[in-house]
């Protein structure tokens, strides 16, 4: 079981995506959401087991999950999947999302069996990139993800689709080129020439080639950057993002919020960090000014929209600031400071995920019944009457158990104490003021502004008198309910007793900060 | 060296498309068998190629023909992929409804004469015989461009075509000349040796660009790649998909050898650096760019198919002329590795584009609307045709791009390259989705559901799958492909 687990975490939503095709022409027009809810639920219970079974302390060439084994011969590719701290609190992430995902769009009737099979292809292609260990299969899951994601925006989703999936689809593309460069700069400029992201963790400092001028190694950490930025996003290439978050359908939001982002992070921990610690080091004071303009930019777009999904959108555009903030502070002098910031960023990794996922499903909740999410009807709105005036209002006396969890949502968006934003948030800026004393202090302005629009857009939909139009809203049902009640519970739980997280996640960001001490 | 007489052995291949060509003349001509031409080309070809096969390869070179022809690796691979393309051809012709059912007969002969001349175009090593080999590819190529008798735009393809194509074979003789009046001799080994240490190199780099301009023509290389896109859009279907592939692997067969034996300080597929230091590499280097750039741009605003193939057509060129200019043998491995994957993939494209007229006498990207609620399965293997032309996993498109990119890290003179090729791919993702949201994105209730023809069903699916296949597993292939030289 040990050594097959992770590749059955992968490979289960493919063979379901598979069997899915010929078995739904047979049986009932509602088979392909049964199988998809049959195979994200089988992958959720190996997750589960995964994490019963983990020992963070063990490193990944040691860890029992590992598999190791020959692909391209004279290429020297592996399929090389393993898990240690900083995959694992993902890959728990991504089959959860999954789970609830498939769960809240149980309603999609536009050709199911495409949505489903898609949407598994989507989850293993995800799944594949958090745990493989070889730069080319990473690479490759990647890429993979990209094409299921095309099509369920391009066809499930809002009246701009088309153009939302392409301009999604063409910026990451744009990024992963970049990436591929730098992967096979990796793989040529090293020797023995390698994939393996273990042996590169060695072999990729003594890369010494010069080209154009530049270090060679700088430029692979540029290409790297870039892919890895756009798909975070870090300020300036964050544009994609509102457009694919608002026409995607729900489910597809949370999963783009939820995990994709999480990826570009993610890869920037595993892959940036551990191979190139010294050009990270150069570049980290850039990182955290990104990561502060990221978190000050997006806060104050959120606070401009009117859109709730548009602005949902940019307050993850804002909570990926604090994690690149986090990150940078690897760089501070005191240990502990560095520790603080990185864990922050992981945490706040999984914590954005649950947030995201959740403000992200309680819109959808919202829109699936009065067709729009106007936080106020928009000047050039097609009926002129309405124009410029609130859509909604009152909502919290017609919808009180939504009223409650949107209250959750919202003021573990705003990091309230006791919630679970709070805590991630808090340790990436105790790890940035130890690094960076003067940009964490502007960065530590988001909180402010992250909570106006979050308590702005609440009082604007669901205080005050109750909107006429609105009389006959029926509260949340009890399918969106089981798919909302699980990331509220893991939204407390990591709020007051974090422990869980951070002991999964511990040992790894200590090897990391390892790796920085000895270049530092 | 073997004398003519000993040669034939190893011209059985060749000879049998003779006797083939002959035999479909004939049966055109009996009013009994005229019926059977298609089985007679079909039954040459193969046979043809089950000589080819059982003959195999030897590893070292052996001149034919008093040194006309030489029998080697190298062209066994590139007659395997030729052989390969025009079979395939030759057989979905027959399904398709563009072609004229009097002028079958003519039809298969002029494809297997251009298949005559681009087995002589692999393995041509006297420049008198490589002038007429690819004449023997151009002519009956003109013919075939502009077999549509009544429609215009067949007519001007045909025109076109053989207007450029004479211009730029004009240029090749003349480069031709020079080279012999250097160094007295038609042998490119030959040549080799009398011009490696001369004094004038301003007159080999003269007839360089002349011979550039020859081979670029053949291979539709900007800037002589005018005549691509109206001949691609003006030829039946089945022809452009022929040109797009076949002639195509055939003239870089004649590229690399040339260009290899002539112009590398060694003469052979395993020098790395250019004759007498001329900077002929960066000319191409700097082309390569200028063509994947030229063709991605101008494939973005075309509307119909056909002609936004012609001009993705030119970009892959410059793919794999990006590999070239590195001059090293991984390089080489990897045009020869990524050019049977686009033979496939391209084919396979091509032959969608056929069902699609046959079906719905669809011309541009707006008539492929809602055509995936209609045949779902061959619109999914459209897609992947499509995903492996952009080169982006999971398909062979994307292992052999990583191929083409290799020789560039061995020689770090030309990686600025690399960056414009990533970039252009990134375009390219572009237009090929124009297809796939055509197919996917818009519903179409006025098309009915229209099978394809079993055989053209199969083709398009068999060829498409390689980009799976060779996805999952290319090991065995490329170590293939590095063994013969």
């Amino acid at each position: 079981m040990e050594q097959y687990i992770l590749s059955l975490l992968i490979f289960i939503p493919v063979f379901g995506a598979l069997i899915m095709l010929p078995i739904s022409k047979y049986l009932g027009s509602s088979t392909p959401r049964v199988v998809a809810l049959v195979a994200t639920g089988v992958q959720l219970l190996l997750s589960l087991w995964l994490y019963c079974n983990f020992d963070s302390s063990v490193s990944i060439p040691n860890s029992p999950f590992t598999i190791n084994v020959e692909w391209i011969s004279h290429f020297n590719i592996f399929y090389y999947v393993g898990v240690d701290g900083l995959s694992m609190p993902m890959v728990m992430l991504t089959s959860l999302l999954s789970f609830l995902c498939i769960i809240a769009s149980w309603n999609i009737d536009k050709r199911p069996l495409g949505y489903f099979s898609l949407f598994l292809l989507l989850d293993a292609g995800m799944m594949g990139v958090f745990l493989s260990m070889d730069f080319f299969l990473f690479y490759i899951f990647w890429e993979v993800m990209l094409l299921p994601m095309y099509f369920l925006i391009g066809m499930w989703g809002g009246p701009q689709r088309h153009y939302a999936a392409i301009k999604f689809f063409l910026y990451t593309l744009f990024g992963s080129v970049f990436m591929l460069l730098s992967m096979l700069a990796l793989y040529y400029y090293t020797t023995p020439n390698t994939f393996s992201l273990t042996t590169l963790i060695i072999e990729a400092p003594k890369i010494d080639v010069s080209l154009w001028g530049m270090d060679v190694r700088y430029l692979i950490w540029i290409g790297l950057f870039i892919g890895f930025a756009i798909k975070v996003p870090i300020f300036p290439f964050h544009t994609w993002l509102p457009l694919a978050h608002v026409e995607a359908p729900t489910a597809i939001s949370v999963i783009l919020a939820g995990v994709l982002l999480k990826m570009g992070t993610y890869g920037l921990l595993r892959i940036s960090y551990p191979l190139l610690p010294f050009e990270a080091i150069n570049f980290a004071y850039t990182l955290a000014v990104l990561g502060v303009i990221n978190i000050i930019w997006g806060a104050m777009n959120a606070i401009a929209q009117i859109d709730m999904k548009k602005m949902v959108a940019y307050s993850s555009v804002s909570h990926m600031g604090y994690v690149l903030l986090g990150m940078a502070s690897i760089v501070s002098t005191s240990t502990a400071g560095a520790q603080a910031g990185l864990n922050g960023a992981v945490m706040q990794m999984f914590n954005h995920g649950t947030i995201t996922a959740m403000l992200f499903l309680l819109v959808g909740v919202l829109y699936d019944q009065a067709h729009h999410r106007w936080i106020v009807y928009p000047d050039n709105y097609k009926d002129q009457e309405v124009a410029g005036k609130l859509a909604f209002g009152g909502l919290a006396s017609k919808m009180p158990v939504f009223n409650a969890l949107i209250i959750i949502a919202f003021f573990a968006g705003l990091g309230l104490p006791a919630l679970s934003g709070f805590i991630s948030e808090a340790l990436c800026f105790i790890g940035g003021f130890s690094a960076f004393r003067t940009i964490t202090i502007i960065g530590t302005l988001g909180i402010l502004l992250n909570a106006i629009y979050f308590l702005r857009a609440y009082q604007r939909v669901f205080t005050g008198p109750l909107n006429e139009k609105y009389k006959s809203l029926k509260d949340i049902s009890n399918r969106e309910l089981i798919s909302i009640l699980p990331i509220t519970f893991f939204v407390f739980l990591f709020g007051v007793y974090p422990a869980p997280l951070v002991n999964m996640i511990k040992y790894s960001v200590e090897n990391l900060i390892t790796i920085f001490k000895s270049v530092m | 060296m073997q004398n003519n007489f000993q040669s034939l052995s190893y011209f059985l291949p060749e000879l049998l498309i003779i006797f083939t060509i002959l035999f479909v003349i004939i049966s055109d001509l009996i009013s009994d068998l005229k019926k059977y031409s298609y089985f007679i080309a079909v039954f040459g070809v193969l046979c043809s190629g089950l000589l080819l096969f059982t003959a195999g390869y030897e590893f070292n070179p052996k001149m034919i023909f008093n040194n006309m022809l030489v029998f080697d690796s190298f062209s066994y691979y590139f007659k395997s992929i030729i052989l390969f393309s025009t079979l395939s051809i030759i057989i979905i012709s027959k399904y398709s409804n563009e072609l004229d059912d009097e002028y079958r007969a003519e039809y298969n002969t002029l494809l297997l004469v251009v298949l005559l001349g681009m087995y002589l175009m692999t393995n041509s090593i006297n420049l008198i015989m490589i002038y007429l080999s690819l004449e023997l590819v151009s002519i009956p190529s003109y013919v075939l461009a502009g077999i549509l008798k009544n429609d215009k735009r067949s007519n001007e393809a045909s025109l076109k075509y053989v207007i450029f194509g004479s211009f730029a074979s004009g240029l090749m003789l003349f480069g031709f000349s020079l080279l012999y009046g250097i160094s007295g001799s038609l042998n490119i080994y030959d040549i080799h040796g009398l011009i490696i240490n001369i004094n004038n190199p301003s007159a080999i780099l003269f007839s360089i660009i002349l011979i550039l301009a020859g081979f670029g023509y053949k291979i539709s290389m900007v800037p002589f790649h005018y005549w691509t896109p109206d001949v691609y859009e003006g030829s039946p279907t089945t022809i452009t998909a022929f040109l797009s592939v076949a002639p195509k692997a055939a003239g870089f067969a004649l590229f690399l050898r040339v260009f290899t034996a002539l112009f590398t300080d060694e003469g052979t597929f395993q020098s790395a650096l250019p004759i007498l230091n001329l900077s002929w590499p960066m000319l191409l280097a700097v082309l390569s760019a200028v063509t994947m750039t030229v063709g991605n741009i101008l494939a973005l605003r075309q509307k119909n198919v056909k002609r936004m193939l012609a001009y993705s057509t030119i970009s892959h060129v410059g793919f794999m002329l990006m590999a070239i200019c590195t001059l090293t043998p991984v390089a080489l491995n990897g045009i020869l590795f990524y050019l049977l994957m686009y033979a496939f993939m391209n084919l396979s494209a091509f032959y969608m584009v056929i069902y699609m007229h046959n079906s719905y006498k669809a011309e541009t990207i707006d008539d492929w609307k809602g055509v995936a609620f209609k045949n779902p399965v061959l619109a999914f293997f459209m897609v992947l045709n499509l995903v492996s032309l952009a080169g982006l996993p999971p398909t062979s498109g994307f292992v052999g791009k990583v191929y083409l990119f290799r020789g560039l890290f061995y020689d770090k003179e030309f990686l600025w390259l690399g960056v414009i090729a990533v970039l252009n791919s990134v375009v390219s993702l572009y237009y090929y989705f124009k297809i796939v949201k055509s197919m996917y994105f818009y519903e179409d209730e006025k098309k009915k559901v229209v099978h394809a023809h079993p055989v053209l069903y199969c083709s398009i699916i068999i060829l498409s799958l390689q980009n799976l296949l060779f996805y999952i597993y290319w090991s065995d292939l490329y170590a293939y492909i590095s063994g013969l030289f």
